[in-house]
């Protein structure tokens, strides 16, 4: 057992249901008890779907309990199949049916004969994977089916399509502003004459699944989901794909470089032609990208050198780390991730460009790190936010979870070159809302203001200020208020001096600041 | 308790959407101030808590998950000495007066006896653990709240007639109490005598309208001796022989059924003090119980509805929907019919005919006085077929839980979240106007037409 408060990823089944109620005509049934289906509250406030969820509870009771489901899933499978219709239910466990060890495949097999649907169990284990690991399997186990099946009947169009195409994969419902994403990336490639084959699961038809191998090559913006399904079809299908994040104006860059390289591999044998984006590229990264130009300005030279820390999901957070560094000139503390079984990739992302990296899953550890460090902004989830907001530091929203706020209703990209625009306005914000909060007090503003000991860790306070020495640190802005305290007592531990006086304020500042 | 023969009582599948009965926590973890609840189950609990409760989990709450893992489940790991970790843990992290533990689905099939286990570790550790099976297998949303506070129930002191002299005459004896004391309370006494009833009301409500319960009693010279949770753990107010109870809300019936069977309290039937006309019956009800002829009750119920008139208005004639997921249902249609709104139907999760009988037959006497036809009541509704019918009735209003409130509003449906209820405060008579706010806040926004399309949905209407 672990004594848990908060936690960033999700149970699988919520994986699971992210994935089936993105495509189109898709019924998930659970196996659950009653008030488990509160992924439709989820889904039907955070990203305010008009529609009703197509998820239902084949509800476990007492009954259940005692004698086995018996023919109640089955039931109910026909039933959703007659009144609604679906093209596939996808039956989907939970932890309670994991532990009830019931024969959930056998359900499938034997209503999917009297069934009109497609019927399929999801294959996911509770205990071993969360949310957005189930996610992955789950949208690669729709796809296989789909596939397989097209094959074995022969209906399987396996000609690339003339002019160059991509799938992209990956965009779902409840993901961070996936929806302008969406948008953003089918333009990127768009505007430089590279069709859009197909988007999964967001939207997607299963009926045209079997036409996704037409397509040149996928696209797999995020880590998190999507690259099970792209090694399925580049193991099976032969068909290439790109797992660069277009975030940020390099990565963007490299991602076209990247579409480029493929394209030309087809284009050439096809027509002899090469294509080349550089042109675009620059006149993105120049025009239509603000960002490139904001890291020259003045406003973004105040930023060089300040502390910020950064915590989500692998993909945002290795991005907005690599933004922060190399395009803003901003130092990042820490950088880190939630994504345990990513931790290998996302330290060979990171690596160098930060001091020191976490992957936990543990919001305590994250709130005691950043409260030691001290930064002038974080970057992080709705989590980091909050603890932002005990210990006055800014923070900006880079990924799940999330709150209800985003998922705005206004054009807000993550990637692209639009993308970089909304980054730039966000880090910039973050920062200068900080600095204008604090310049009264440089001013001398809210002196009646107590000396903060911005801290979550409980730190146990045996040296002794004397009066004058304790109203020293108020004289300084707030921002680094809490630091210049905590610095001017660890000096006073190292020296064995228990009684902090104005002279060791001083000595302590000397000696610290370098 | 004489049971009520409804004719149009119904039963449908049980397919509906409700909250898991864990969720009582976020409320009664701010009511019990000392307290702390530990969720014994799987993260799919925790991760409900977290959403469905929404930001409060970020105000350092005192509630947590013991989160299950494989070896729990298989049973690698011993419950005890896991359980025994987690609530050191809690102590030093909270040192609480009690910790109260949650029960969920999966303590359930797994057979985890943390009834047990409580004991041992109580001793143990030196903080009283109460257990409490909340779980999705038998319960529903607002029943969570009933199972801890029937747990509870077994852990309040014992009732000692004898303990102070004001008791020694027994229920209904008249006592002189300081005049000068209840001017300075602003309300007025009647021959400055209050009746020392032994009176414990049960359900948590925030202290504000505890208090203004209270009040409206102590207008009856009806004194209350506790409420049943207190605001502290150590504050819980005695039971046994002699002692009268009385609920609050329509979903307690088990711990109604506690405090009768085990503590041989005297359960006070009545119908629950929501809208101004439950609010008289319920004193009515209680005043009767100890032979006090109420005063001044009905001039005050006419005052609330002539303060209330404005929201009357919109309501009249307006008909109503009620998918059902809190058990408050019978209640909040019982008030909006006498409002002159008409009830197409009342979905409930669970209906306990004997603990609501007079909240039922208040409902019918109400829908014959106002010339409305009784509403169809709906236990374990079927969602889908409800919307169904909805499509059909098409009701200016349904009270619907939030998985099916955008998606009504998109096809044209006025709804009303029905959690808010059970979080706003609607008990009594000075609450009476806020529960209409609630009810009217739909109705009164702006109809100003900025589409011309009726149904904003993005789904093809089948014919």
């Amino acid at each position: 057992m672990k004594l848990a408060y908060w936690m960033y990823a999700g149970p699988a089944h919520i994986g699971t249901l992210r994935v089936a109620s993105s495509f189109r005509n898709v019924h998930a049934i659970m196996h659950a008890p009653l008030g488990d289906d509160y992924f439709n509250v989820m889904r039907s406030t955070s990203e305010r779907e008009r529609d009703f969820t197509p998820v239902t509870a084949s509800v476990v009771d007492r009954h259940v309990l005692a004698r086995g489901s018996q023919e109640k899933v089955i039931n109910n499978i026909s039933r959703k199949d007659e009144e609604q219709n679906p093209d596939l239910i996808v039956l989907t466990p939970t932890c309670t049916s994991s532990i009830l060890q019931e024969d959930l495949q056998n359900f499938v097999d034997r209503a999917s004969l009297s069934s009109e649907s497609d019927v399929i169990l999801a294959d996911v284990n509770h205990h071993r994977v969360n949310e957005l690991q189930a996610a992955d399997r789950t949208l690669e186990q729709i796809i296989r089916f789909y596939l397989d099946r097209a094959r074995k009947r022969s209906t399987l169009d396996r000609s690339v399509t003339d002019a160059p195409s991509a799938n992209i994969i990956g965009i779902f419902t409840l993901g961070f502003h996936n929806q302008h994403d969406c948008r953003e990336l089918k333009r990127l490639p768009g505007e430089s004459g590279i069709a859009v084959n197909q988007v999964i699961p967001e939207g997607g038809y299963l009926k045209y699944l079997k036409d996704l191998p037409r397509a040149w090559f996928n696209i797999v913006p995020y880590r998190e989901v999507g690259l099970m399904t792209a090694n399925f079809l580049e193991k099976e299908y032969g068909m290439p794909y790109i797992s660069i994040t277009p975030m940020g104006v390099s990565n963007t860059a490299q991602f076209i470089a990247q579409i480029e390289k493929l394209v030309n591999i087809w284009a050439f044998a096809l027509s002899e032609k090469r294509l080349s984006y550089k042109f675009y590229v620059d006149n993105q990264t120049k025009f239509v990208s603000q960002a490139a130009w904001f890291s020259k300005s003045i406003d973004c030279q105040n930023l060089a050198g300040k502390e910020a820390a950064i915590f989500g999901d692998a993909t945002h957070a290795a991005s907005i780390t690599k933004i922060l560094v190399k395009e803003m000139g901003i130092r990042v503390s820490c950088s880190g991730t939630y994504r345990k079984h990513d931790a290998e990739r996302f330290n060979e992302q990171v690596q160098g460009l930060c001091d020191e990296v976490i992957v936990t899953e543990d919001h305590t550890e994250v709130g005691d790190t950043i409260a030691r460090i001290e930064p002038s902004a974080i970057f992080g989830t709705q989590m980091e936010r909050h603890i932002g907001k005990r210990i006055d530091i800014p923070c900006g929203v880079i990924s799940s979870p999330v709150h209800i706020q985003n998922f705005p209703m206004g054009y807000r990209p993550f990637l692209g070159y639009e993308g970089t625009n909304q980054i730039a306005d966000l880090i910039y914000n973050s920062f200068n809302l900080g600095m204008e909060d604090h310049s009264p007090d440089v001013f001398g503003g809210h002196d009646t203001k107590e000396v903060s000991t911005k801290s979550l860790s409980t730190y146990t306070k045996s040296i002794n200020w004397t009066p004058e020495a304790e109203s020293e640190p108020n004289r300084i802005p707030g921002f680094v208020r809490g630091k210049a305290k905590r610095n001017t007592e660890v000096f006073a531990r190292q020296n064995n001096i228990s009684r902090i006086t104005i002279d060791v304020t001083y000595a302590a500042k000397e000696e610290l600041s370098h | 308790m004489k049971t009520l023969e409804i004719p149009t009582f119904e039963c449908e599948t049980g397919n509906y959407h409700t909250f898991c009965p864990i969720s009582c926590v976020s409320w009664l973890y701010q009511k019990i101030e000392d307290s702390s609840f530990l969720v014994v189950g799987t993260k799919t609990r925790g991760y409900f808590l977290q959403n469905a409760p929404g930001v409060m989990i970020f105000a350092e709450p005192r509630y947590a998950m013991a989160e299950s893992e494989e070896g729990d489940i298989s049973a690698q790991l011993n419950d005890q000495k896991e359980l025994e970790r987690i609530c050191l843990q809690i102590k030093n992290d909270r040192n609480p007066s009690v910790i109260i533990w949650i029960g969920t689905c999966t303590t359930e099939i797994i057979k985890m006896d943390l009834e047990g286990i409580a004991p041992k570790l109580e001793k143990q550790i030196g903080i009283p653990i109460i257990v409490a099976r909340a779980n999705g297998l038998d319960h529903a949303f607002t029943q969570g709240e009933d199972t801890v506070l029937a747990a509870m129930t077994h852990r309040c002191p014992e009732y000692n007639p004898r303990a102070t002299s004001w008791e020694k005459g027994g229920v209904g004896k008249l006592v002189e109490i300081d005049a000068a004391q209840d001017q300075d309370n602003g309300f007025v006494n009647r021959k400055g005598q209050l009746n020392r009833c032994n009176l414990v009301l049960f359900g948590s409500l925030p202290s504000s309208v505890a208090s203004q319960l209270n009040l409206e009693l102590k207008r009856q010279s009806v004194s209350v001796s506790g409420w049943l949770p207190s605001q502290r753990y150590n504050e819980l107010p005695a039971l046994g022989e002699g002692v009268y109870v009385c609920g609050v809300n329509p979903f307690l019936s088990r711990t109604a059924t506690t405090s009768m069977r085990r503590r041989k309290c005297q359960l006070i039937g009545a119908p629950f003090p929501i809208g101004p006309d439950g609010t008289r019956v319920w004193i009515e009800k209680i005043c009767s119980v100890f032979d006090i002829k109420p005063d001044g009750l009905e001039k005050r119920e006419s005052q609330i509805w002539k303060n209330i008139n404005d929201y009357i208005e919109i309501l009249t004639g307006k008909s109503v929907f009620f998918m059902g997921d809190n058990l408050l249902e019978i209640s909040i249609a019982r008030f909006l019919i006498r409002c002159g709104m008409v009830v197409y139907e009342v979905g409930i999760p669970y209906m306990d005919r004997r603990y609501q009988a007079a909240e039922l037959s208040l409902l019918q006497q109400t829908c014959r006085e106002m010339r409305k036809p009784m509403p169809r009541i709906v236990e374990k509704p079927d969602n889908y077929s409800q919307v169904q019918r909805m499509h059909e009735l098409q009701p200016d209003l349904a009270i619907t839980g939030m998985a099916h409130a955008n998606p009504l509003e998109a096809r044209d449906i006025d709804t009303k979240w029905s959690i808010e209820f059970t979080f706003a405060q609607i008990h009594g008579s000075t609450n009476a106007r806020d529960a209409l706010e609630l009810v009217t806040r739909p109705l009164r926004r702006i109809r100003e037409s900025l589409v011309s399309c009726r149904s904003l949905s993005k789904q093809a209407v089948d014919a």
